[in-house]
């Protein structure tokens, strides 16, 4: 058998010398997981929505956060290649923004833990000098009205009817173990163990706060379980996300090469 | 309309000859506001029968839009290009746009969108018929962009200048977005024309798919449509069906050719003397089978569609519990959600 030919492929970048700025891939890649992932999540309301102004806030931050995730996974490598040509452990997001959408409380549950982290995370970095400082002043404003959208419902669902008071609160209560996760250190982010805790505690702040107005109670449960020490951003995810994968890749996996 | 006489007085009911008097100088003021190209706004008195026309084309016009969200959204989750996926989901999001600014435009003729909701949900009103195919693969996306949203921009242009105020000033908001839909569909297929042999092969097997439906979009011959004649007086309409048609044909041709892609009719040709392009004859048999609900998607479609209201409504009550609650301490609120 002779050796393959030596060719540089196309649309591979060349390796970084010695002294070149190392880029922090390991962090746009969690960072813009996050942002892929739960926009993908959002867009599978698209005609489900419970109302017609549903469909287009839902697709409004679905189309935000792929916005976001391009950005991000293009500082990393090829948009494409990463999105669709990864194994499920090869992606780094928070097991939080994989979970199904469940019924809307669970949609705005998961919408509300995550665009509270996401706007603390996006406030530190747009304030720092590090390379996610323009993406992240832009997408602030972005995570703003997600959030504000997130904690209208929570509060309108909590404090509407018996029935959306118990599913809000079942919601709240079964995503609550999922957020632990996000105050783990990411490599390459630059934040370190004294921001990640105030972090932390800015998020409960908030989050126990719209609760509060919400009338609804402050899960008491771990925000983290035995798989806290693996979770999403060490690859570990759980069994929807694989299946979730298996519909987004197909089309693109089923035409090798092709472009669209 | 600017002429004040032609205000309905409010309440006004029309009792004794002497109100069919009023009611005559009425419907003068209206036949001559419409022929002389006026618009016709919501304060203004219009005949019962231009109301009931208007709302029914509005209607099946929203619905339309709504129910159009399927057939694409069908494909967001698995698009095959993150650009490719911003652009789909934009689009639908779009459709749900329509749907809002239409429903907003029959609310100005005094009907609630609950209330047409409800007989879309139960048949009483229809949509377009076009959404009653499948979208059976990527290519699908293309075509309903090309075709069916641009056949919905040739019939909805001359809509811009229906006599009805805020019909048309929807269709102007909607017919800009509607032609980027057109462009971005055109572009999706050309992509798979000039990429591999299988993309080319979906390409043109999407068109083969939805080139009749699409031409049936613009409704029976004219000898046969029901409503037309007096549509077209009352200036709601300004084409005929068939002119429509023949006008629609005469873009896509051209198109077609630059995308390398055949229309499947081999009676398509181009007319010297006419200046237009002669075309084969439409099945009419599957479009009146697909308006009786005997189409490949229809149950499944309205199915899907009375689901979301169902399994929302528990969220729309909700919504509605909590602003009662609070009436009064709300308008610090911003961006609150109508249910
Ligand atoms: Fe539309
Ligand atoms: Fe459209």
């Amino acid at each position: 058998m002779t050796p393959p030919e030596t060719t540089t492929p196309t649309g591979t970048a060349a390796p970084a010398g010695p002294g070149a700025p190392v880029f922090p891939t390991a962090a746009a890649l969690a960072l813009g997981d996050d942002a892929l992932v739960l926009s993908h999540r959002l867009g599978e309301w698209a005609g489900h929505a419970p109302v017609l102004e549903e469909e287009v806030a839902l697709a409004n931050i679905a189309l935000d956060l792929l916005g976001q995730a391009r950005v991000l996974l293009s500082m990393a490598g090829d948009e494409d290649e990463l999105a669709y040509l990864r194994e499920e452990r090869a992606f780094r997001n928070l097991q939080l923004v994989e979970q199904p959408n469940g019924d809307f409380a669970h949609t705005i549950a998961r919408q509300l833990y995550f665009s509270t982290y996401q706007l603390l995370l996006h406030a530190e970095l747009a304030a720092g000098d590090g390379p996610f400082a323009p993406l992240a002043a832009k997408a602030v404003k972005e995570i703003a009205y997600h959030r504000d959208h997130a904690e209208q419902w929570t509060v309108r669902l909590g404090d509407g009817t018996d029935v959306s008071h118990e599913r809000m609160q079942r919601a709240c209560t079964a995503l609550w173990r999922f957020t632990g996760e996000m105050f783990q250190p990411v490599e390459g982010l630059g934040l370190d163990e004294k921001t990640l805790t105030a972090m932390e505690s800015a998020w409960l702040d908030s989050v126990t706060g719209v609760l509060g107005r919400a009338g609804l109670t402050v899960p008491d449960g771990p925000r983290g379980g035995a798989w806290a020490a693996g979770a999403g951003r060490q690859g570990v995810h759980t069994e929807p996300f694989g299946r979730m994968l298996a519909e987004m890749q197909h089309l693109h996996r089923s035409h090798p090469g092709a472009s669209w | 309309m600017a002429t004040a006489a032609a205000h309905r007085p409010p309440g006004a009911q029309a009792h004794g000859a002497e109100d069919t008097a009023v009611i005559e100088a009425y419907t003068r003021r209206f036949d001559a506001a419409v022929a002389a190209d006026e618009r016709i706004e919501p304060r203004d008195w219009m005949p019962d029968a231009y109301r009931a026309t208007l709302v029914r084309q509005i209607a099946q016009h929203a619905h339309s839009e709504i129910i159009g969200m399927q057939p694409e959204a069908n494909w967001i989750t698995r698009a095959p290009s993150l650009r490719r996926k911003a652009i789909l989901m934009a689009k639908v999001q779009d459709e749900a746009g329509h749907g809002l600014y239409l429903y907003s435009a029959a609310e100005t003729l005094g009907v609630g969108r609950d209330e047409l909701l409800d007989k879309l949900h139960s048949g009483r009103q229809k949509y377009s018929s076009i959404f009653n195919y499948p979208t059976l693969t990527w290519a699908d996306v293309g075509a309903i962009g090309w075709l069916v949203d641009g056949a919905a921009i040739t019939n909805q242009v001359p809509l811009c200048r229906c006599s009805y105020g805020p019909y048309a000033r929807a269709m102007v908001r909607v017919c800009k977005e509607e032609s980027f839909h057109q462009r971005q569909g055109y572009e999706l297929l050309l992509a798979l024309s000039n990429g591999t042999p299988e993309q080319h092969a979906m390409a043109q097997d999407a068109v083969d798919r939805w080139w009749w439906p699409s031409l049936m979009m613009f409704g029976p011959p004219d000898d046969e449509s029901q409503h037309s004649a007096q549509s077209m007086e009352w200036k709601i309409k300004r084409h005929s069906n068939d002119d429509l048609r023949q006008r629609f044909v005469d873009i896509c041709v051209p198109q077609a050719e630059s995308l390398g892609l055949t229309l499947p009719d081999p009676d398509l040709r181009w007319n010297e003397e006419r200046g237009e392009h002669d075309f084969g004859t439409i099945d009419w048999t599957e479009f009146w089978e697909v308006l009786k609900g005997n189409g490949p998607c229809n149950e499944q479609r309205i199915t899907q569609r009375r689901k979301a209201h169902e399994e929302g409504a528990w969220v729309r009550e909700a919504a509605a519990a909590h602003a009662a609650k609070h009436t009064g301490e709300q308008t610090g609120e911003t961006g609150a959600t109508r249910a």
